[in-house]
């Protein structure tokens, strides 16, 4: 039976028909086989323009739609609901994306509508093989993992456990908190960090439907959406979480201190047993099996023998916990860029050049200054500081991008330097971004402070006097654009303010939970503006840093989202999945197995019994790379089957094979020379 | 009578998460740009069998681009490898075919990279126009030149196998 197709082009108002002869294609497009219509509308999106389709369909008993309008990605999804309420197959519709790929392409009229019309030939040829699909539903599992305990994903799990449902929250280091818990003061409005951070990391120690897996990490994620199994290392802490009373006489009794370089950014020490901070969450301490006396030479104990309620287990050994959970969202954060990159700013061999986050421990009063700020030697106060802007970001050596961040950093440093010390404080800037509310007032508020603006990238911070004020001092080289003068800025401290980095090991995450990453290394979300929250696989949010440079109102909103998003699936229950899937014919199967090693999902089994491979649909993403391998040709690709695909090819080529061309071209040589083999 | 400048005729294979996405963002940002290559969307470049290459070919295409996500970034991990490693057997297979492996080409593009998409659109474009229309379909003749290039291109495989020796 002859397919019954209907071909409806978009004007999109004039951005299709600006370019394209709409009146000719639609002319054209309704003498190729089996279409029985073709009409032409201003917007095929609106609602008139759906509910001519569907009039179609219901009165002229299409069997078959195509159309030719802007990007699937767009609108592909409006167009299967409107046949699907109509009564036709949703699958059985396909787009031809006449505008990104072709209105929008050229200015030339004639080559335009050229494309359109082969974009349109191959959908229609496609159509034709198209075949009925149903989407699979799946039951969601409603427990979710969160990774990653900073503020993005504190607010994800607290969401999700205030609506009544299980969280899994797994941090990395001994306490949640992340980089917030190391700050003293937040912009613009200079709350105290741990003043507004520690309520809610308390909250979620203390939550019925939270656990809190700290000292943790991920192992290896399998499953889809609503049924993912996930495998979670939970690192030996040598304290037995189940004893521990947290009363800290262990830490006070330790006798090996170390340099602090996780949470004290290097400016502090800790002991060999340690809690991160005081109002860690959970407030059970770790020992660091590098730095332990024990662990390095046998001897000492002194923990053990004094624990209280004998928690101390130098025996214990990393063990695995596997959990279900529905839906997992990510929330990793980020790492501050080596300022030891750039060698012509000093940082490591200047003993006075910080980084910003060496910067918030000093000014941080619970931190290993006691929040005095003091140069490296910790008892003179500097008389004159210099912030670096754009170290590491905003330059084509390292990151391109704008941290987004610093600009509000620096700022409330100036406040702080000179609200704590009096000292003269400076700013290096490419360009001042505090874009966001109350930000800009901000910025007014130190320029009527006195800190001093220097529009120009330092080029060199050097302890080399030139001049007798310049001796002992480090000194800034500056173009000053706004002067068009080279400066030699003599001041007593430099804060380096380093670009906010993806972690280094994103894309390993990202590759066990299947996210794939930016260049640089962020997560890239699904749809830029209309979907930052979700990821290209169903059922993984991303939140916070790990996505771009973030600040924390950022990502309190995206930890939010992120779990608004997992909670409305949950409170649905089943979630439906997309059918496009593999599937093996088991008569054509010969069981050669080539296609077992190519699923990076796992989802292909080789049967022993039967001699055959067989897909598991729950697993399979739908990429059709084993499809492209069966040498059999015994793998089907659904809604990208080999029909479907040279169908398109076939008609796309419409005007080069058949009346397109000549049928001998005498002239043209039958061969053309080949390569020069080495 | 001016002579007409020749339009290739390219049948793209684009990944649906990365180069598609690119295509469109050229679109989007209106990033002028040949509009001879007709795009196919697949799920994954992992997806192109080699035969639909061959078919496009056969079909009268002038040019075959198959474009993907960067290695390393696929959304499948890894199924991007597999592309490559088909690329380079299939470039093989054209030559022996007689065809010269110009008219295939691979391309990376992430779904941020729409001027870069572009810019190897034109490229492609232009080399093609180069080398002329193929015209496959119609010109299947029997001479020796097949023959000939199949056996150098065997000759090829025997010495790297070491084949005989």
């Amino acid at each position: 039976m002859a397919e019954r197709i209907g071909v409806y082009i978009c004007h999109c108002g004039s951005n299709i028909a600006g370019t394209v002869d709409v009146a000719e294609v639609t002319r054209w497009a309704g003498t190729l086989d089996d279409v029985v219509i073709a009409r032409e509308y201003k917007f095929m999106c609106s609602s008139l323009g759906q509910a001519v389709i569907q009039d179609d369909i219901r009165k002229e008993g299409l069997t078959r739609v195509v159309v030719a309008a802007c990007s699937p990605h767009l609108h592909e999804r409006t167009f299967r609901n409107a046949c699907a309420n109509a009564g036709l197959n949703p699958y059985l519709l396909q787009i031809a994306n006449i505008r990104e790929h072709a209105s929008w392409v050229t200015t030339d009229r004639q080559a335009a509508t050229n494309k359109v019309k082969a974009l349109v030939a191959g959908a229609v040829a496609r159509v034709r093989h198209h075949r009925p699909l149903e989407p699979m539903s799946v039951n969601v599992n409603p427990h979710t993992l969160v990774l990653g305990g900073g503020i993005a994903g504190i607010q994800a799990a607290l969401e999700l456990a205030d609506a009544g449902y299980p969280v899994y929250l797994v941090e990395r280091e001994p306490s949640i908190g992340g980089h917030m818990a190391q700050y003293d003061k937040t912009f613009p409005t200079l709350d105290c960090a741990a003043c507004i951070l520690t309520p809610r990391m308390s909250e979620v120690g203390q939550h019925e439907n939270i656990r809190l897996l700290a000292y943790s990490e991920l192992e290896q994620v399998s499953g889809s959406i609503g049924n993912f199994r996930v495998r979670i290392r939970r690192r030996a802490r040598h304290v037995r979480e189940d004893k521990c009373t947290g009363c800290g006489l262990c830490i006070e009794k330790c006798p090996r201190k170390v340099v602090d370089e996780v949470f004290e950014a290097g400016m502090g020490y800790r002991k060999a047993i340690y809690t991160p901070f005081p109002q860690a969450v959970p407030k059970i301490p770790v020992i660091d099996t590098r730095s332990c006396i024990w662990f390095e030479r046998q001897r000492c104990r002194a923990c053990e023998k004094l624990c209280p309620t004998g928690a101390i287990d130098f025996d214990q050994q990393d063990e695995f916990l596997d959990v279900e959970v529905g839906n997992i969202i990510v929330a990793t954060g980020w790492e501050l860029f080596d300022c030891r990159r750039i060698p012509q700013y000093g940082y490591g061999r200047l003993a006075n050049v910080f980084t910003s986050l060496e910067f918030e421990r000093m000014c941080n009063a619970s931190g290993p200054t006691g929040g005095r700020i003091v140069l490296r030697d910790g008892v003179t106060e500097p008389q004159s500081v210099c912030i670096v802007h754009c170290v590491g970001s905003r330059d084509q050596r390292f990151n391109t991008y704008c941290s987004s961040i610093c600009c509000m950093l620096s700022l409330k440093f100036g406040h702080l330097v000179m609200e704590k010390t009096g000292a003269k404080v400076y700013a290096c800037y490419i360009d001042m971004r505090p874009n966001k509310k109350d930000y800009e007032e901000f910025y007014q508020r130190l320029l009527d402070e006195g800190m001093l603006f220097v529009r120009g990238k330092v080029a060199e911070i050097t302890d080399v006097a030139r001049t007798p004020q310049e001796e002992g001092k480090l000194i800034v080289q500056v173009e000053d654009t706004l002067l068009g003068k080279q400066r030699r800025i003599p001041v007593d401290m430099v804060i380096l303010m380093g670009a906010i980095e993806p972690r280094r090991d994103a894309r390993e995450t990202g590759l066990k939970v299947g996210i794939s990453c930016s260049m640089a290394g962020w997560f890239i979300e699904r749809h830029a503006k209309l979907d930052p929250v979700a990821t290209m696989t169903e059922g993984v949010f991303i939140a916070g840093a790990c996505h771009g440079p973030k600040d924390i109102p950022d990502s309190v909103a995206q930890g939010a989202a992120a779990a608004a998003r997992a909670q409305g699936m949950i409170s649905k229950g089943t979630v439906k999945i997309e059918p496009v899937v593999a599937s093996v014919n088991e008569d054509k199967c010969s069981g050669c197995r080539i296609c077992n090693n190519l699923c990076p999902f796992n989802a292909i089994d080789y049967l022993e019994e039967k001699t055959v491979s067989q897909i598991n649909p729950a697993l399979c993403k739908g990429c059709g790379t084993c499809v492209a391998a069966c040498p059999a040709g015994a793998i089907t690709g659904a809604h990208f089957d080999r029909d479907q695909v040279e169908a398109e090819v076939s008609g796309l080529l419409w005007d080069a094979h058949g009346d397109g061309r000549p049928a001998t071209g005498a002239r043209e040589p039958a061969l053309e020379p080949a390569l020069p083999q080495e | 009578m001016q002579r007409e400048i020749f339009e290739p005729k390219i049948v793209g294979f684009f990944c649906n998460w990365c180069s598609y996405r690119a295509a469109d963002a050229a679109g989007t940002a209106r990033i002028r740009h040949a509009p001879n290559v007709r795009v196919v969307r697949l799920m994954c470049s992992g997806r192109v069998d080699p035969a639909f290459v061959l078919k496009a070919f056969a079909l009268g295409a002038d040019g075959v681009l198959i474009a993907g996500c960067h290695p390393g970034e696929c959304h499948y991990l890894e199924q991007n490898y597999k592309t490559m490693r088909r690329f380079v057997l299939l470039k093989h297979t054209l030559q022996a075919l007689g065809i010269s492996d110009r008219r295939l080409r691979l391309v990376w593009a992430s779904a941020a990279e729409a001027a870069r998409l572009a810019e190897a659109i034109n490229e492609m474009v232009e080399d093609i126009r180069t080398l002329g229309p193929l015209n496959w379909p119609a010109n299947w003749t029997d001479d020796r030149g097949h023959l000939d290039e199949v056996e150098k291109i065997l000759l090829e495989h025997q010495q790297a196998m070491e084949i005989g020796r």
